[in-house]
């Protein structure tokens, strides 16, 4: 029997991409271009940072390709394996849960042909990311080692097998689970421990303080320098065959064996990944069939939270319950509060590293001007947590928007349980940040009442703007929430609130100078009708971002059509 | 009961629902069919608050959906054709959440939760997350969703599909009983032989305009066909059963 093409089975999934792609356009300029601009400031960022490094170790003799060589091993190591972590999750969904399988499973199409055509989608899905962030990296080794045009050529050939062998293994890796989870519980697990090996990743990789390696200048000597650079290396790691690849034709010379190992092994994980996939898919897929074992008693639950939220309105009170049971409930929603903690340790980590209190006498300017900048930063780390936990919370519900709007549920009691089940935690998490903060920094009483105010206000009004930003663009269609904040609507939500930061911390410079001088000149601080004006000032832009966003959103709500 | 005039939905310059106007009376089940793609579905959702129509109003016993929709709604049961519901919630706290949107709670909703559950013979299910109920199972307990507040009338989209044969006859049963009971059904189905032997009135939808309307005999009457003729036939009459036959020649076809 003839088979389909390969081409044909994926044909939906490019004519998707395409689809998708002339709706975007057809949407407007404006979003291109923002994309483009933020996509080249980041590329500009990393090219830059690295082309200074390179620079440096250029200038070095001998040690220099050494070290640079040693660098590119360390980052294509970082990047097989961030790709077999994140293949391993992007194969659950593409192989076993995917809404096209039961056509594609039902239809005559061989197992090879399915094989490849998922391994390609999962490849894709899962690398792109990587594939943009190793671009300008290799361009700043390009420059620096006048690699020339073909250099390009010669990376992409390069690092193509290098991104093959991880979307096999990752796929491997998953076919197996599935065949000894069911696929859902496979899913759970597989979030928990994703996501606790990149806070482990994340937590390693602060604490060896990589900031050292911008400034080697500051190292004692050459031997701590190696030190830091240690990284593992092993003839049988495909990281190294392509650092070896790259780094002899960056010399002028051409080494076929690295290629050729690459090549060689990357087909030979094909082979082998295909013959698994012949004898465990079919198996894999029937238990991806059957639903996690969920056997839940929520009475605990709901006693306490009934218990506390009993003053609320019946609807209120449900609608909140509801929310904190579909998100402890969800492990790709709560898992990410692990990544969440880590996050909090490194800032606090960050704060902890200055170098501040090593001289003999604290520098008082400093550190009133390292807590008042804080505000900024925690506000943005605010806004992180806000983009991915309250913007997507309108969109969740877009599935069943149908009950929602055919019952007599005020949506006004909708945007308030979804804006006070987001907005609290967000509080709890905004104090401790910059109260921990304050306390590190040994601020004074004035520092520590303006920053713990300041960052309660500029708190409600992330959250409102993350609500507001989050009804105006919904993500209906998405289902993993996780993708929600890198939408469009994402991306003006954080830029919004980049604004809002900036212009609350220059509104509050005034003062805070103000106070600066008088402790300085040895006075007390008298609030006179400019400080008075910036304080005002602030929270009048604090209390806009709230209300404006929470209207504008409550109104879009009431126009959204299912 | 339910009231609609001169209802229109434009999607763009795509007319779904052409200026439909309709009464069901308290204590009717009315049925309302069309080919796919007839506005069937619109009008339901337009009913049930979900969608905003481009003109006309939908009344509620009285009240504008769309102008009071609070006090409209809550005399509203709505029950889908896709069972969308919250995954990670249990039967029973689903139907406890819907109760709540009503603005109802405590022991009432508790009995009556359990009372639906085992009428629907869900209650070995209570406890257990939304994400392994079978698509069936997901219909009963969003029909159950519909009835935990006591509504005075249901507006129901193809409620058979997914069922199995002795859960779509306990829908039927329901139905008949809250009918008879003062209640108002207006539904939505493709079955021809389900809405000819429950409906008391029913309504034809071909490219969003109604084309007949009324009891048997008075659709019989304004499509001038016999007394013997079937609702399928005169389905099929109002709503082009040429395509039925170019279909079968099509079928018939090797």
């Amino acid at each position: 029997m003839i088979q389909p093409s390969l081409a044909h089975v994926l044909q939906p999934k490019w004519r998707s991409g395409l689809q998708r792609l002339r709706e975007e356009r057809s949407g407007g300029g404006g979003k291109i271009v923002i994309l483009t601009v933020v996509a080249l400031a980041f590329w500009a960022a990393v090219f830059g940072v690295l082309y200074r490094v390179l620079r440096y170790f250029r200038g070095v003799e001998e040690l220099g390709p050494l070290l640079a060589g040693k660098l590119l091993g360390l980052v294509l190591l970082s990047f097989i394996a961030i790709l077999v972590l994140s293949n391993v999750i992007t194969a659950l969904s593409s192989f076993f849960l995917a809404k096209d399988l039961d056509l594609l499973v039902s239809a005559p199409v061989d197992w090879l042909r399915l094989y490849l055509a998922k391994l390609g989608e999962t490849l894709l899905h899962s690398s792109w990311m990587v594939a943009l962030m190793a671009l300008p990296i290799l361009t700043a080794y390009g420059v620096i080692y006048d690699g020339g045009w073909l250099f390009a050529g010669y990376a992409l050939l390069t690092l193509a097998p290098l991104v093959v062998l991880p979307a096999v293994l990752g796929t491997a890796v998953t076919l197996i689970l599935v065949n000894v989870f069911p696929a859902r519980r496979t899913r759970d697990l597989l979030s928990i421990i994703a996501l606790g090996a990149a806070g482990v990743v994340i937590l390693l990789f602060r604490m060896i303080r990589p900031e050292q390696l911008a400034r080697p200048e500051g190292f004692r000597n050459l031997l701590d320098f190696l030190t830091v650079l240690r990284t593992p290396t092993s003839p049988f790691l495909p990281s190294e065959w392509a650092t070896d690849a790259i780094m002899t034709y960056l010399r002028g010379g051409l080494d076929a064996l690295p290629l050729l190992l690459l090549w060689s092994t990357a087909a030979g994980f094909v082979t082998l990944g295909a013959a698994l996939h012949a004898h465990l898919y079919a198996s894999g897929f029937t238990r991806a069939q059957e639903g996690a074992e969920r056997f839940v008693r929520g009475g605990v639950w709901h006693r306490v939270l009934n218990g506390l939220l009993a003053p609320l309105p019946v609807a209120k009170r449900e609608f909140v319950i509801k929310d904190v049971k579909l998100f402890f409930r969800d492990t790709q929603q709560w898992s990410q509060l692990i990544l969440l903690a880590v996050l909090v340790v490194v800032y606090l980590f960050n704060i902890k590293a200055l170098p501040l209190f090593r001289g003999e006498q604290v520098p008082f300017f400093f550190i009133t001007l390292v807590s008042f900048l804080n505000l900024g930063l925690s506000g943005f780390v605010l806004a992180s947590i806000a983009a991915r936990f309250i913007f997507p919370a309108v969109s969740l519900e877009g599935r069943q928007m149908w009950l929602l709007r055919s019952s007599p549920l005020d949506l006004r009691a909708l945007l308030w349980s979804k804006y006070w089940v987001g907005t609290v935690p967000l509080l709890v998490l905004a104090l401790l940040l910059t109260g921990l903060t304050n306390i590190l920094l040994k601020v004074t009483p004035f520092m520590m009442v303006v920053s713990l105010a300041t960052i309660c206000a500029l708190t409600l009004a992330i959250a409102a703007m993350a609500l507001g930003f989050g009804t105006l663009y919904p993500q209906f269609e998405t289902e993993n929430a996780a993708q929600i904040p890198t939408s469009f609507g994402g991306l003006v939500f954080m830029m919004s609130t980049i604004v809002l930061l900036a212009a609350v911390i220059v509104a509050l410079a005034r003062p805070v100078y103000a106070y600066l001088e008088a402790v300085n000149a040895g006075t007390p601080v008298r609030p006179d009708a400019w400080m008075i004006g910036s304080f005002v000032l602030a929270a009048g832009l604090c209390t806009a971002a709230t209300v404006v966003p929470l209207q504008v959103g409550l109104r879009r709500m009431e126009r959204f059509e299912f | 009961m339910i009231r609609i005039d001169g209802l229109t939905k434009n999607y763009g310059s795509f007319v779904a629902v052409d200026h439909i106007s309709l009464h069901v009376p308290r204590g009717t089940l009315y049925g309302f069919l069309g080919p796919n793609g007839a506005g069937k579905t619109t009008t339901l959702r337009i009913i049930a608050g979900i969608l905003r129509p481009t003109a006309g109003r939908v009344l509620l016993g009285g009240d504008d959906v769309h102008q009071q929709p609070l006090v409209a709604k809550r005399r509203l049961g709505f029950i889908p054709d896709r069972p969308f519901v919250y995954d990670k919630l249990t039967g029973a706290e689903f139907l406890r959440f819907v109760a709540g949107l009503y603005g109802q709670s405590g022991d009432g909703v508790e009995r009556r939760l359990d009372e639906l559950l085992e009428v629907f013979e869900l209650s070995s299910w209570k406890d257990e997350l939304v994400e392994a109920y079978s698509h069936g199972m997901r219909q009963k307990l969003i029909i159950s969703s519909a009835l935990i507040h006591r509504p005075e009338c249901i507006v129901v989209d193809e409620p058979m599909v997914g069922l199995d044969p002795k859960a779509a006859r306990l829908l039927k049963d329901i139905f008949r009983q809250f009918v008879d009971r003062g209640g108002t059904v207006l539904m939505s189905t493709h079955t021809l032989e389900i809405a000819e032997a429950m409906c008391d009135r029913i309504a034809i939808i071909q490219h969003g305009k109604i084309v007949a309307a009324g009891t048997m005999p008075e659709i019989r009457q304004q499509t001038a066909a016999g007394h013997e003729v079937g609702l399928e036939e005169l389905f099929l009459k109002l709503t082009g059963g040429a395509h039925a036959r170019e279909l079968a020649a099509v079928l018939g076809e090797r």
